[in-house]
């Protein structure tokens, strides 16, 4: 009995995962940080820091997104889903650039 | 990109080594409006007197063009602020562009160029306008071939590229290395920021907080080029969709890049399609909300922000603190033969 609970919770274990959060700040028009390791299922937390509009996208082959018009003061997440390297960028403002490295 | 010292007698003055104190703004904001030492250049294109010789000869030489009427200066003439006067700019056969020629002013550094941004490089800019139908209408192929019949040209792409000959690839790098020479001036607001209370008029003072202050204008027009490469649409209501051309991205709609306003005086008509005749007016448009207020995509940071006219011709009297001294430039009269 003991080794079915045993085996029952490990495969439970095996199949929650952890997804972590990573929070980008949007101040003076760059992001920081400007680098960050994560993984697949990763949240990363956009917080515009700016009085003003930004904005971040992504044509990278792992991972597209684009979450439009971000206000001053506004969150928006994304959730990283491939590994592979994803440069984000501000449409608005494309001298500001973050790396993401997604692992598995 | 690596930073290299600027070379050439055309370089002249604006030159920052130290900074005094001023009482009128915060030393620790001070460093961001004043002109970088050294202009940004690419590992694979260093600035050498060579190369700008060369690319100096290829701005000025008409035979770039088609019919050989038209230059890169007949754009970007130096005489005219490093723009044309006109509207929108006028190719061979008097063709017309879709767009207002932007001054070459300060490009080198800028991340991307023309009003769209649609180059990354200087280099990769330098070829468009020669291609384009409506400007220089040259096919590249073809210049290559021209240029390698001309046995100066041959002798100064060797002296400045050895090796490389003359290929597509060095005419944009020569090309773009005398771009990057055409660096603002010192001007009147540079002797005020550092230090120079005389330098500029007390009017252009109150101007320079209004642009800071109340006109929120540096949102935009920041740092020593007074431009920090965004892009924005300003609700000119004209038909040109902007970056949006490059890819369907929403924020693209309508938007072009934020120029200069380093020797804007001299730049006139403004905006991307030329509409706005007078500083005082384009003040009025981005600092009390647009022509067309509820175009699709305006940027959140044209808004009205209640500018009076007397406030607006203070910020103007601020904006003509920027003109510095014409550059020292030996124009070519003679080309290679």
């Amino acid at each position: 009995m003991k080794k079915i609970i045993f085996i029952l919770a490990a495969s439970i274990l095996a199949t929650v995962s952890y997804s972590a959060d990573h929070i980008v700040v949007q101040k003076d028009k760059t992001f920081h940080p400007n680098y960050i390791k994560a993984k697949v299922g990763d949240r990363i937390i956009f917080k515009n820091d700016d009085g003003f509009a930004h904005n971040a996208f992504s044509d990278s082959e792992s991972d597209e997104f684009d979450i439009g018009m971000q206000k001053p003061g506004q969150d928006v997440v994304v959730v990283m889903k491939n590994p592979g390297k994803v440069e984000v960028e501000c449409a608005i403002h494309p001298n500001m650039h973050l790396t993401i490295d997604v692992q598995k | 990109m690596k930073y290299f010292s600027r070379f050439g007698t055309i370089l002249t003055g604006g030159v920052v080594a130290a900074i005094l104190t001023t009482s009128a703004v915060a030393k620790e904001d001070m460093n961001k409006w004043l002109r970088p030492e050294n202009v940004p250049a690419p590992k694979d294109n260093q600035i050498t007197p060579e190369r700008i010789t060369l690319g100096k000869f290829l701005y000025f030489d008409t035979r770039l063009s088609r019919d050989n009427t038209v230059s890169c200066a007949t754009c970007h003439n130096p005489e005219l602020g490093w723009s044309d006067g006109q509207p929108k700019a006028i190719g061979i056969e008097g063709r017309q562009g879709p767009r207002n020629s932007p001054t070459i002013i300060n490009t080198a550094y800028q991340r991307h160029q023309f009003w769209d941004g649609r180059a990354k490089s200087l280099e990769e800019q330098a070829l468009g306008p020669i291609q384009a139908d409506v400007e220089m209408d040259m096919d590249l192929d073809e210049l290559v071939k021209r240029l390698n019949g001309i046995k100066g040209y041959k002798e100064l792409f060797e002296k400045a590229y050895p090796g490389e000959g003359i290929t597509k690839d060095t005419i944009a790098k020569a090309i773009a290395t005398f771009e990057r020479t055409v660096v603002s001036t010192e001007a009147p607001f540079d002797r005020y920021i550092k230090g120079d209370e005389n330098a500029i008029s007390e009017n252009a003072k109150k101007g320079f907080a209004l642009f800071t202050g109340k006109g929120k204008c540096n949102n935009c027009h920041d740092g020593f080029n007074f431009t920090d490469g965004s892009f924005h649409n300003l609700g000119l209501g004209d038909s040109d969709i902007g970056r949006y051309k490059l890819k369907k991205r929403a924020s693209w709609f309508h938007a072009f890049k934020t120029p200069t306003l380093r020797d804007v005086t001299k730049t006139a008509p403004y905006f991307h399609d030329g509409s706005i005749k007078t500083l005082e007016e384009a003040t009025a448009v981005c600092g009390n909300g647009g022509r067309f207020p509820n175009s699709k995509n305006l940027s959140p940071l044209i808004e009205d922000r209640g500018l009076t006219q007397e406030e607006i011709r203070l910020i103007v009297d601020f904006l003509a603190t920027l003109e510095g001294e014409p550059m020292k430039l030996e124009i070519p009269t003679k080309f290679p033969q």
